[in-house]
C-alpha cells in the first residue's frame, strides 16, 4: 500500500531522496515530464486539457526528525531535532540511524533514581541520547557518521474505525494524494511539486513556484488536528472524520478569499464534507508560494492529523477519501473554466 | 527453543502485575523439557522442579526466582468521544508515556496511541513542563459506544514495542525487568542438563514484584527452601548516573552484597564465578533491595538469600536494554552454584 510505503520512508529535511525515488518510480509512467530541480524538488508535469491558466499542485517530501551531531566517549550518540519537535515525545522511543536504519533508543534515567521533583520537569534535549548498543565510541563510530539522520521507529497500523497510525503522515498524506491525482486525473494539465525542506522553513517551494510560475497553486497537507474532550470548541482546529480541512488563515499565508469560497461551494454542491482549519498557528509552503514572483493564487487543503510532529501521528481513512473526492472536483472545475 | 527467541516472545507478551497468567502458556511449554514437574499456585507463580541426585526427604531444596510480571497502566475511565484515561500499575515515570503506541487489553486486545498535543499549539511555558499522567489519553479510534463494549474500566494497558536488536548482544525492549530474569533461569536449567546437582533446584516466575512481592511471599512459604536466590535487573551505567551507582552492561551479572545477602553463601557465589571464570560484579545493596530477594529473606523463620541482578539500562521505559551474554552468564553461573551445594558443604556454609 502506498501509504504504508510513503510514511515508512525515511525523509527527514534535506535528507528526502529515499522518499523522492519512491514517489517518482510511482509517477513516472502517468506523467509527461518530470526532473529534479537544483535543490531536490520534484517538478513533474502532466498534460491534459490546456484551460489557459497554469495550475500548479504540491505537497512536501519532508518529515520531522533528528540529526546525530556528536558520539560520546562511551558509544552514545547525542543529537539535535530537525524541524518542530515536542522534545518531550522523545524519551522512551526507539529510533533508527543512517541510511542503513541502525536501531536504536532514547533512555531514560530510571525512576527509582530520580528525585520526586524530576519528574515534573520535561527533558531537554541535551540530556537525551541515542543508545545503539556500542560498547564505546569506536564501535559507534564504525556504524555512525556525525550529521547522519534519525527518523522515528513507527510502521504503518491500521486501527479503529477507519484510522492509520503512522509516522510522517505531515506529510506523506499529501504526496500519495497527489500521487493519486496523477494517476488517476487525465483530461487537464496540471504540475505537479514535491517538495523539500518545508518543515525547517519551506526551503523547497520558493525556488519551485518560481520555475513553475502558476497562476493558481494547491497545497496538499497533512494538518493540525487537536480533537480533545472537554476543549472549548473555539480550541479545536480541526475534527478527525469531519472531511478535508480549508485553511483560512496561518502564520504564513492569508488564504485567497475568492478561490476558498469556490472551493466551499463546489464541496457543498457535491456532497463533499469538509471544515475550515481554526487556527492560525502552523503555516505550509504556500508562504513562499503565494509570494514567488508576481504572486499567485492559493489553498491549502488538508487532511487533519492527530498528534502530528510526534512519533506516532493518526488520521482517517475516510477524511483521505473525501479530500481526494473534493481535490478531483476542484480540477474538473478548472477544466471546465469554472474557476 | 532458544532463550533468546524465548526471551522475545515473552517481552512481546503481556503481563501487568496480577495478569500474568497470559505468560503461563509460554513459560510453562519451554520450561517444562528440562523439568521433572511444573505446576501453577494460587497467586500464579509458576514453580518448577528439577530433581536433584538423591530423592530422599532430606534433599537439599534451593528455590531460584524471577518475576514474570511487568509495570503497565490500568483502564480508569472512557471519555465522552471515546478516549480512554488510565492509571500506573507499579512505578511510572509518565514523562516516557506520552506518545506512545499501547495496546489495551480489552474483550480483545486494542491497538491505541497515547496522544501528544501538537508543538504548533503549545504555549512556550508549556514545553518544560513533563505532561501528567491524569492528562495524558489513550486513542483508540473508536467512538464511545464502541470502545464501551470492548474495553472494561479495570483492563491492563502494555506499550506496544516489540524487542529491537541493538549493535553485537544486546536488546532493547519493554518488560525486560524481569523477563531477562526468567530467561536466565532458562539459560541455568539448560546448563544443569549436564551438570549434577545434588539439590532439588526450584525456578519459579514470581507474579507481583513491582507492587508487592506476594509472588515470591508465597511462592517461598510453600517451597520453604534451604537457600533462595531471586535473579532481576541492576541499573546499567548511562551517562547521567553515576557510576558509583551503576554496574555495567556485558560484564556480566553483579553479585548483591548487603544486608539482604547471605554472606557465606555470598562468599561461596564469588568463588564459584571465579573457579569457572564467568565475569561477574559488585553489586552495593545495603538494605532490603526491593526484588523477590527481601521477600524470600524474611519468609517464615527467614531463607538465608542471594540476590543476582542482570545489568539494564532505563529501568522501568519501554527502551530497556539489557546484554544477551550477561543473561548467559547469569545463567551459567547460577546452574554452577547450585550445583556446589552438597550435604555436605550446607550446613557449614549457613553458620555465620
Amino acid at each position: 500500500m502506498l501509504l504504508k510505503e510513503l510514511t515508512e520512508a525515511s525523509g527527514v529535511s534535506g535528507n528526502e531522496k529515499e522518499v523522492r525515488d519512491l514517489i517518482i518510480s510511482e509517477i513516472k509512467d502517468y506523467v509527461d515530464s518530470y526532473k529534479i530541480d537544483k535543490i531536490g524538488n520534484i517538478i513533474a508535469y502532466k498534460k491534459g486539457k490546456d484551460f489557459g491558466k497554469k495550475l500548479m499542485i504540491t505537497a512536501h517530501m519532508d518529515e520531522v526528525g533528528l540529526m546525530i551531531k556528536d558520539i560520546d566517549k562511551d558509544g552514545f550518540l547525542k543529537f539535535i531535532t530537525v524541524g518542530g519537535i515536542d522534545k518531550r515525545i522523545l524519551v522512551s522511543k526507539p529510533v533508527l540511524v543512517g541510511k542503513n536504519k541502525l536501531p536504536g533508543v532514547i533512555g531514560a534515567k530510571p525512576i527509582h533514581l530520580q528525585k520526586p521533583d524530576e519528574r515534573k520537569r520535561a527533558l531537554n534535549i541535551d540530556e537525551l541520547y541515542i543508545d545503539i548498543g556500542a560498547k564505546s565510541k569506536e564501535e559507534a563510530e564504525k556504524h555512525v557518521n556525525i550529521g547522519d539522520y534519525a527518523i522515528f521507529d513507527s510502521d504503518y497500523v491500521e486501527f479503529g474505525d477507519g484510522l492509520v497510525k503512522a509516522k510522517a503522515l505531515d506529510n506523506r498524506v499529501g504526496c500519495s494524494l497527489l500521487i493519486k491525482l496523477i494517476k488517476e486525473i487525465k483530461d487537464i494539465s496540471f504540475y505537479a511539486v514535491f517538495t523539500v525542506m518545508e518543515e525547517v522553513g519551506l526551503v523547497g517551494a520558493g525556488p519551485a513556484a518560481f520555475e513553475v510560475n502558476p497562476d493558481y497553486a494547491i497545497i496538499l497537507e497533512g494538518t493540525l488536528c487537536y480533537d480533545m474532550p472537554k476543549l472549548d470548541t473555539h480550541l479545536i482546529p480541526t475534527y478527525l472524520n469531519n472531511g478535508p480541512a480549508i485553511s483560512l488563515i496561518d502564520r504564513t499565508t492569508i488564504y485567497n478569499r475568492k478561490f476558498r469560497d469556490k472551493i466551499v461551494e463546489i464541496a457543498e454542491k457535491n456532497n463533499i464534507p469538509y471544515q475550515y482549519r481554526k487556527t492560525s498557528m502552523g503555516g505550509n509552503d504556500s508562504g513562499k508560494i503565494h509570494t514567488a514572483k508576481e504572486g499567485c493564487i492559493t489553498t491549502a487543503i488538508s487532511v487533519p492529523c492527530r498528534y502530528i510532529h510526534s512519533t506516532a501521528s493518526v488520521m482517517s481513512k475516510k477524511d483521505y477519501d473525501n479530500t481526494f473526492e473534493l481535490l478531483k472536483e476542484i480540477l474538473l472545475h478548472f477544466e471546465k473554466g469554472e474557476i | 527453543m532458544d532463550t533468546k527467541l524465548f526471551l522475545e516472545s515473552l517481552c512481546k507478551s503481556k503481563g501487568v502485575s496480577g495478569y500474568e497468567h497470559h505468560l503461563q502458556d509460554t513459560i510453562i511449554s519451554s520450561f517444562k523439557e528440562y523439568l521433572d514437574d511444573i505446576s501453577v499456585d494460587k497467586l500464579g507463580n509458576i514453580i518448577g522442579i528439577k530433581k536433584g541426585t538423591y530423592n530422599d526427604e532430606k534433599n537439599i531444596k534451593i528455590m531460584i526466582a524471577a518475576h514474570m510480571d511487568e509495570i503497565g497502566l490500568m483502564v480508569k475511565d472512557i471519555e465522552e468521544n471515546g478516549f480512554i484515561r488510565f492509571t500506573n500499575v507499579g512505578g511510572i515515570d509518565p514523562r516516557t508515556i506520552i506518545g506512545q503506541e499501547v495496546i489495551v487489553h480489552g474483550i480483545k486486545d486494542l491497538f491505541g496511541v497515547v496522544g501528544s498535543k501538537p508543538p504548533h499549539l503549545q504555549e512556550p511555558s508549556e514545553r518544560d513542563m513533563a505532561v501528567k499522567l491524569e492528562d495524558m489519553i489513550i486513542d483508540v479510534g473508536y467512538p464511545k459506544e464502541e470502545v464501551e463494549k470492548l474495553v472494561n474500566i479495570g483492563d491492563t494497558i502494555t506499550i506496544r514495542r516489540n524487542i529491537k536488536n541493538l549493535l553485537g548482544s544486546r536488546i532493547a525492549g519493554k518488560s525486560l525487568d524481569d523477563r531477562a530474569g526468567v530467561a536466565a533461569l532458562f539459560e541455568c536449567m539448560k546448563e544443569l542438563r549436564n551438570i549434577k546437582h545434588e539439590a532439588d533446584i526450584y525456578f519459579v516466575t514470581t507474579v507481583q514484584e513491582e507492587v508487592s512481592m506476594a509472588g515470591a511471599l508465597v511462592s517461598s512459604y510453600k517451597i520453604h527452601p534451604d537457600i533462595g536466590i531471586a535473579v532481576d535487573v541492576g541499573f546499567g551505567s548511562t551517562p547521567e548516573l553515576p557510576k558509583s551507582s551503576t554496574i555495567e552492561l556485558g560484564q556480566g551479572p553483579a553479585i548483591a552484597l548487603g544486608g539482604n545477602i547471605h554472606p557465606n553463601l555470598r562468599r561461596k557465589l564469588v568463588e564459584i564465578a571465579k573457579e569457572y571464570n564467568i565475569p561477574n560484579q559488585i553489586e552495593v545493596n545495603p538494605g532490603p533491595t526491593g526484588t523477590d530477594a527481601r521477600a524470600m529473606q524474611i519468609t517464615r523463620e527467614g531463607i538465608p538469600s542471594l540476590l543476582l541482578s542482570i545489568p539494564l539500562r532505563y529501568m522501568h521505559t519501554s527502551v530497556e536494554v539489557v546484554d544477551m551474554e550477561d543473561i548467559k552468564n547469569t545463567g551459567k553461573l547460577l546452574a554452577f552454584f547450585v550445583a556446589s551445594i552438597s550435604r555436605d558443604n550446607l550446613e557449614g556454609l549457613l553458620c555465620y
